[in-house]
């Protein structure tokens, strides 16, 4: 596997942890409660270090001038691989909740293969991160059986999250060209490998919480083609807003 | 499996090393952090591998403009590379450092046994740092910063941090 594919790979990778760490960023000051809001950022703020790590590798893999900054701010919607599931906005915490938990658990078991990968320095940024995700893992799960499992109108509210994200959660484990060919190499995960568990820890953590999978679904995909919902716009707009306004800026 | 912390460090360093904080918490150095991997003396320059505590904390690059400046005070360069593998762990705080955490206000680590039966069930294992009781209650899983959970005192009723397990 040449740098070039390697550098793709983990664009790919690191999209999903820096795109939903921008939705819960969208969330300080703004959560619920005080405990609340301060985890979602706390999430965030673990997403977006583990975010620096993969682009820190990417850029010295690139070489050159090549930042994490230019690759963070400056590509173009459709350079960005990252799952539609995670650009799904905040319409309710019911939501912020349900995105949370259907790709935290998606995490934890991708990176518990990652830290096997040929790829040292992945292996060690993944080795990392679990112990991050963990935590996330059983926030986000908690929150899940504490509403579906709460009144009515948290269980209902946690169901109608579950049926409008759970359309986004094929796509995980759809693998890109990219994400096949790095498997292949023993670089990247077999995502097909980890989907049996995630659907048995997922299925049996919404039974606890009184909820279900929708039946019959359909499912959406695209965004590791770069196809994105019409959300990734708007989001885009707000996180390169700085770069785009004040070229090359720094903190 | 956690990797032993066994750093090696110039002896002539120490010294300097044990003036730099962290800026979370200020009575911790960052020998107590265990976030110090290497510090070498090569031709005026020091070399030093820093390790990360969480992947996101803000601390870290405090704590490398704080260690150039504490060894410029010296007369001396550094050079800092931050190093991921192994990954930091709280097992790595010194004995030292988590008597100083406890005077300060914030429960140190438990073993990981018994800070996910706190964490995750409703065992009630970790001691209040200002009245020692163990009748506390977990409030929030995430505290003022990504490493601490937000506990609260049953008896004396003052709510404090805990700095979780990280293995």
């Amino acid at each position: 596997m040449d740098n070039k594919d390697l550098i793709q790979y983990i664009l790919g990778v690191s999209d999903n942890a820096m795109i939903l760490g921008q939705r819960l960023g969208e969330l300080c000051g703004h959560g619920p409660n005080l405990e609340t809001d301060i985890a979602l950022t706390n999430i965030s703020l673990d997403l977006f270090g583990q975010t620096r790590s993969y682009l820190q590798y990417a850029a010295k893999l690139q070489g050159g001038d090549t930042t994490e900054d230019d690759l963070a701010y400056l590509r173009k919607e459709h350079e960005y691989k990252n799952v539609l599931l995670v650009e799904q906005p905040n319409t309710d915490f019911a939501y912020v909740i349900g995105r949370q938990f259907l790709f935290d658990m998606y995490h934890l078991l991708f990176l518990q293969e990652l830290s096997n990968s040929k790829d040292a320095q992945l292996r060690a940024i993944a080795a990392k991160s679990i112990k991050e995700v963990k935590y996330h893992v059983r926030f986000s799960g908690d929150w899940v059986k504490r509403l579906g499992d709460g009144t009515q109108e948290s269980h209902d509210r946690m169901q109608a999250a579950i049926d409008a994200l759970w359309v986004y959660t094929a796509e995980l484990f759809k693998a890109s060209a990219t994400e096949e060919f790095a498997a292949q190499n023993g670089i990247g995960v077999a995502l097909d490998k980890i989907k049996p568990e995630y659907h048995a820890r997922v299925t049996e953590l919404l039974s606890e919480a009184t909820l279900t999978i929708p039946e019959n679904p359909y499912f959406l995909s695209g965004g590791k083609q770069g196809v994105h919902s019409e959300h990734m716009g708007f989001l885009l707009s707000d996180f390169q807003y700085m770069q785009r306004t004040y070229p090359n800026m720094t903190w | 499996m956690t990797a032993q912390y066994a750093p090696h460090i110039d002896s002539e360093l120490v010294a300097i090393l044990e003036s730099v904080s962290d800026p979370e918490i200020p009575v911790l150095t960052v020998l107590d952090l265990g976030v110090i991997r290497e510090a070498i003396l090569k031709d005026n320059t020091v070399h030093i591998l820093l390790t990360p505590t969480y992947s996101g904390c803000p601390a870290m690059d405090v704590i490398s403009e704080d260690l150039a400046a504490a060894f410029k005070a010296k007369g001396l360069e550094t050079k800092i590379d931050l190093v991921l593998h192994p990954a930091w762990s709280t097992d790595w705080i010194s004995q030292a450092g988590r008597e100083k955490m406890q005077a300060y206000g914030i429960a140190p680590p438990l073993n990981e046994t018994h800070d996910k039966q706190a964490l995750l069930g409703d065992a009630r294992l970790i001691a209040c740092p200002q009245c020692k009781s163990t009748n506390t209650k977990l409030v929030s899983q995430f505290g003022s910063t990504a490493c601490k959970a937000l506990f609260k005192c049953e008896d004396c009723l003052e709510p404090f941090d805990y700095f979780k397990c990280l293995r």
